[in-house]
């Protein structure tokens, strides 16, 4: 360092250095950091233990320096209630795709939810399977052209795209439910503080939390990084509002 | 505690888990093994553990797999159409070398079945059973003091290997009550660490429980070590019983319920004496390979006689294992039904007319 310079930014130690094999302009590499420095904030490193389940979710085994457990595809939210439920003191986390929470995994989710487990959930909603590379998600929108929906999205033979924080939040074991973005500065500074509020539902013992976090898959989605950006902003968005749609009482 | 108890079968598996010093339970309601779920709903909070039933099989397997990552011992019980659901968890719970010990309570299949006894989950059981090259180590009681005993020696064969453990049993010594004695009790706070477990970095660095390798030679690496430990089980775990096996023309092949029946039967007709003799493989993996192999090679063996509450799944083995030096018979019953001494007994006289 120069001399008369001090550091004012250094990435949160709580991730590693590992070199990261997600596609260019993808989200993920955001919504790691911004977790991890909650989690850094919270001094959270030697109590937490994150469930990474299949798809994308699945490359994070070597990114963080916390204790990490790989689970099978739409799993992660038992093997977090069976984290929790042994390991009371520990700080549990899952991170899910959309394809791994709202498709293959919906029954442990709802259920994981509705028992009230005191875990945290990190569900990045782009819309797409991204490692199996492009499939048709059970959120992705009407009319968008995937591998596996090649004439686009059509909710006659397909089904409608589903808005898995307004279900989950008709529950009553949910301590808190949001939905944020990080297709902009503000909307990261926004998904940062919902994150804040759900690790300290699990902190305080309020029960299950979840943040949805709307997100691009530019390989998939076939555009360039900004022009994803601005697809969330003006296609997801609509479908998905965000905002909180569940805050429990003493949150 | 080591006093006799009349106790039903089902709910044997939960008291001798708990003594065995497991304290957590997850499972699912199926028939015919309800009684130890339901046991263990009541027991273990009186011992300061966790019960919880979960929405499917599936989910409970998972919860499994959380629990003993994070280093505790855990238990569940199912019957054939529930392990079956468990597959996919048991193949991640092998690959990641977690330890777990499981009952399948099997009954009459394939598919919804009945709910009737059956040992036709032996390939399910012994030859992995899910996807990728794993194996459980499997053991098969054949009355209730057994399973308590078989139960305590589980959760160690768990914690050594790192490696899923079944004790496959079947609705009939699931449903029976017989009087059972606890004689080893383990405490909890005496298990030794598992400094591999996802507790929490705490003086350390991280933790990995997974399965997961992309690189080819890395993946291969593990499975040869998984491999390693299937050898050395194969070498330290073989348990077998031999009833007047040593000197018989007739040499009858049968576990679990079915060696049970088999030994009445045989009792009975070395009463009269017939030369017939029994062996009992208890673990169903490792088979007892060897052990077959040395009595179809003595020149008393006239011929073997396996019996199955199956359509014929075990008899595989006892082929492969005996190189058909000796003729193998075979008698299965399936559908839940049970054969009695009786008709034991004259499969093994049309076996013996066969010989002379």
């Amino acid at each position: 360092m120069t001399d008369g310079m001090k550091q004012i930014f250094k990435q949160t130690p709580y991730l590693t250095d590992t070199q990261r094999n997600f596609c260019p302009g993808c989200t993920h590499g955001t919504i790691h950091r911004v977790f991890c420095e909650v989690l850094e904030e919270l001094q959270l490193l030697e109590k937490t233990v994150i469930v990474v389940p299949v798809g994308c979710s699945t490359l994070s085994v070597d990114y963080f320096e916390f204790d990490t457990i790989q689970a099978a595809h739409g799993r992660a939210p038992a093997v977090a209630t069976g984290v929790k439920r042994s390991s009371p003191e520990n700080f549990v986390i899952t991170y899910q795709g959309d394809g791994d929470l709202a498709s293959i995994g919906t029954a442990e989710i709802v259920h994981a939810a509705n028992r009230g487990e005191n875990i945290t959930t990190i569900f990045v909603n782009n819309g797409i399977y991204g490692m199996t590379g492009g499939q048709m998600a059970p959120t992705s929108l009407i009319g968008w052209k995937t591998e596996t929906s090649p004439y686009g999205r059509k909710a006659s033979s397909d089904g409608n795209p589903i808005r898995m924080s307004e279900m989950l939040s008709q529950l009553n074991g949910p301590a808190y439910i949001a939905r944020t973005s990080v297709d902009s500065p503000k909307n990261i500074m926004g998904t940062k503080r919902a994150i804040r509020k759900a690790f300290q539902a699990q902190i305080k013992g309020l029960g299950f939390s979840l943040v949805e976090i709307l997100s691009t898959c530019p390989t998939n989605w076939g555009m360039n990084p900004v022009d994803s950006l601005k697809r969330i902003q003006e296609e997801t968005m609509n479908y998905y509002p965000l905002g909180e749609f569940k805050v429990t009482e003493g949150l | 505690m080591s006093e006799k108890i009349l106790m039903k079968g089902a709910e044997v598996l939960g008291e001798a888990a708990i003594k065995a010093a497991c304290r957590l339970f997850f499972g699912y309601p199926i028939t015919p093994q309800n009684e130890a779920p339901a046991y263990m709903a009541k027991r273990l909070p009186e011992v300061g553990g966790t019960f919880l039933q979960a929405e499917s099989e599936v989910a409970a397997i998972n919860m499994l797999y959380g629990a003993a990552g994070a280093g505790h011992r855990v238990m569940t019980t199912s019957s054939s159409p529930g392990i079956s659901l468990m597959m996919e968890g048991i193949s991640y719970i092998a690959g990641a070398e977690l330890p777990v010990v499981l009952a399948n309570v099997m009954r009459g299949g394939p598919g919804l079945g009945g709910i009737g006894p059956a040992q036709a989950d032996y390939f399910q059981s012994t030859k992995g059973g899910g996807h990728g090259d794993y194996r459980i180590i499997t053991l098969a009681p054949s009355d209730l003091q057994e399973q308590v005993d078989l139960m305590y020696d589980a959760f160690d064969l768990a914690d050594e290997y790192r490696n899923p453990v079944m004790i496959l049993t079947d609705g009939l010594l699931g449903q029976i009550m017989e009087a059972v004695e606890f004689k080893r009790v383990k405490d909890p706070a005496t298990l030794k660490a598992k400094p591999w477990a996802a507790t929490g970095r705490k003086g350390r660095t991280k933790n990995l429980i997974t399965s997961f390798d992309l690189d080819l030679d890395g993946l291969e690496r593990h499975n040869q070590k998984i491999q390693a430990k299937y050898a050395l089980a194969k070498q330290k775990e073989v348990r077998f019983q031999d009833f007047h096996a040593e000197d018989a023309e007739i040499i009858v092949v049968a576990y679990g319920t079915m060696a049970r029946i088999c030994k009445t039967a045989i009792s009975h007709m070395r009463s009269e004496g017939a030369s017939v003799g029994l062996f009992r493989p208890i673990s169903l993996w490792p088979f007892p390979e060897n052990q077959i192999l040395q009595l179809a090679q003595k020149p008393s063996t006239k011929a073997i006689l396996v019996f199955e509450l199956s359509a014929g799944q075990m008899v595989e083995d006892v082929k492969m294992y005996t190189h058909d030096i000796k003729p193998i018979h075979f008698h299965g019953r399936t559908g839940g039904n049970v054969p009695s001494p009786q008709e034991v007994i004259e499969k093994i006289k049309a076996v013996q007319k066969e010989v002379r």
